[in-house]
């Protein structure tokens, strides 16, 4: 059994907050989820999304893709510092972003190079911002396709987070990403940087006490 | 009583324009200016002879020549300077000349060019970013203002220098600085001299808009953008290489001379392709050219020279 569920919350506040969120069926959270997506659709009929259509729809579904990776990975220390319970949200945040990686995927191949297979190629070898985008993207393929119960059931615990333990490399290598195409150091991205930077901290120590504990254990 | 609209005229068609252009300099001192657009702020009409040097291409709608800026004193987001720069003042505006010149001093902006030698310039504009647009400026020849100062022989370079001024300039002050301030920028001699160099006084008939570094900006147009420095206070004639703003920042990337050329890639990025502004969403990218397509008139000024490492 999963031990957040062996340390159910006795803070009568969040047990208020968590009962009734777990009523809330994910759908809602995809429902919400897509509404950035409609935005922009509505923006480009809207003619809306000002003098670079094409850099703006890139811009967007690229932050996005980052914002629910970053929230998919911030569900876990959340409930282990604050009791708050998602958990049952994860996997949605988590296939989100992963359709804005899929969104900017398509609008950098289709509207801005227009399937120009041999440039796009070139482009993927030879610029490391895309070399780690395009990394970023593979590495959270895996990671969708086994994001359902028939998965979590056929693969084993350890297995199955072995795979999803790519998910901090790959939202990492998602804010390098960004930081690679700007050209100073504008606060956004080294905002994004420094909340990966953050989670990717909590779980090394997280990670690092654990193991004191199971040594601490077995001496 | 029974009052028809008419919702397709604009003030402009009803208020003679000369009018409600004073009525704005009579509230440009009060805050509540911005509120009516920056673009609108003191826009006056420049008449301006065709130039030879004009491209016969579709030119960028004006809605986003004006409003996608990189002018960072206004902050780093392109559509910074449309939203901040309307409270800029740029009447007075006085241009420091000195260095090796005959002549130097504090000039009124009105005294370093004569309305009749203004030009309308149909340029291309590449921007460093791998975007582009086509844009009539109107403007004179920088030469004839370095002439008008006086050069003196041994002067090799010019270097420009932007207006600083925080309490107008939002970029310039808070916590995260992009750049140093001024904005610095500088050509070679033989670069400032040539016909095709102008300092910009307008854009598409008009008076410069506050975000397209009005009142007064250096245009070059086989050089990336980041190179026509915009609202320049000070021109100085040098015998040494001037800085540039973004060769500090980052010198591995961006370098003294920055002409367009499709063969050498921003160290991050291609420079092979343009995106053109302006075609919407599905008017794709076009080949970037050598010199940004001026290479019949400036090819000549680098011959010899290895351009990948002059970049």
């Amino acid at each position: 059994m999963p031990e957040w569920t062996l340390k159910r919350t006795t803070d009568p506040m969040l047990s208020a907050l968590n009962a009734p969120l777990r009523k809330i069926p994910v759908w809602v959270v995809y429902l919400i989820g897509l509404v950035p997506l409609g935005l922009m659709i509505n923006g480009v009929f809207a003619n809306t999304l000002g003098a670079d259509p094409v850099a703006a729809l890139e811009h967007q579904t690229g932050i996005w893709a980052l914002r629910f990776l970053i929230a998919a990975l911030v569900i876990t220390p959340l409930l282990r510092i604050t009791r708050l319970n998602l958990i049952k949200f994860r996997r949605a945040l988590g296939l989100l972003g992963f359709f804005y990686v899929v969104a900017h995927l398509l609008v950098w191949t289709w509207l801005d190079h227009f399937f120009a297979w041999g440039r796009l190629w070139e482009e993927i070898l030879k610029r490391p911002y895309i070399t780690i985008g395009m990394a970023a993207f593979v590495m959270l393929i895996p990671l969708a396709i086994t994001s359902n119960d028939w998965s979590v059931r056929k693969l084993s615990t350890s297995a199955w987070r072995k795979i999803h333990w790519w998910a901090y490399v790959a939202t990492a290598f998602g804010a390098i990403h960004f930081m690679l195409v700007v050209k100073r150091w504008p606060p956004e991205p080294m905002i994004y940087c420094a909340i990966v930077a953050g989670l990717l901290g909590w779980r090394f120590v997280s990670a690092q006490r654990k193991k004191r504990k199971a040594q601490m254990a077995a001496a | 009583m029974f009052v028809r609209h008419a919702p397709d005229l604009k003030y402009s068609q009803v208020t003679p324009q000369k009018d409600y252009l004073n009525r704005r300099q009579l509230m440009a001192g009060a805050a509540a200016v911005t509120a009516f657009g920056p673009t609108m702020a003191q826009a006056a009409k420049l008449n301006a002879a065709p130039s030879a040097f004009s491209a016969d291409e579709t030119q960028t709608p004006y809605k986003d020549v004006t409003t996608y800026n990189n002018f960072y004193e206004f902050g780093t987001d392109k559509g910074d300077p449309a939203r901040n720069a309307g409270s800029l003042t740029t009447s007075p505006w006085s241009v420091k000349i000195d260095g090796m010149v005959d002549k130097p001093g504090d000039y009124a902006l009105e005294d370093l060019y004569s309305e009749n030698a203004l030009e309308e310039r149909i340029y291309r504009l590449r921007c460093v970013e791998a975007w582009s647009m086509v844009i009539p400026w109107i403007g004179v020849e920088l030469s004839t203002i370095i002439n008008k100062a006086g050069a003196q022989s041994g002067a090799k370079y010019v270097a420009f220098e932007t207006l600083v001024r925080p309490e107008e300039m939002p970029g310039q002050s808070g916590l995260f600085q992009p750049l140093d301030w001024p904005y610095v920028e500088g050509l070679r001699m033989d670069e400032a001299m040539h016909p095709l160099t102008i300092m910009a006084l307008g854009l598409y008939g008009e008076t410069l808009p506050n975000q397209n570094g009005a009142p007064f900006r250096l245009v070059v147009p086989w050089k990336y953008g980041f190179k026509s420095i915009k609202s320049v206070v000070r021109i100085t004639l040098t015998d040494k290489e001037p800085p540039t703003t973004w060769n500090i920042s980052n010198p591995r990337e961006y370098g003294f001379y920055s002409n367009v050329n499709p063969e050498v890639s921003h160290p991050r990025w291609s420079q092979a392709s343009e995106r053109v502004i302006g075609g919407g969403i599905l008017s794709g990218r076009k080949d970037t050219l050598m010199f940004n397509g001026y290479g019949d008139q400036v090819a000549s000024l680098y011959a010899g020279m290895d351009l990948k490492e002059n970049y």
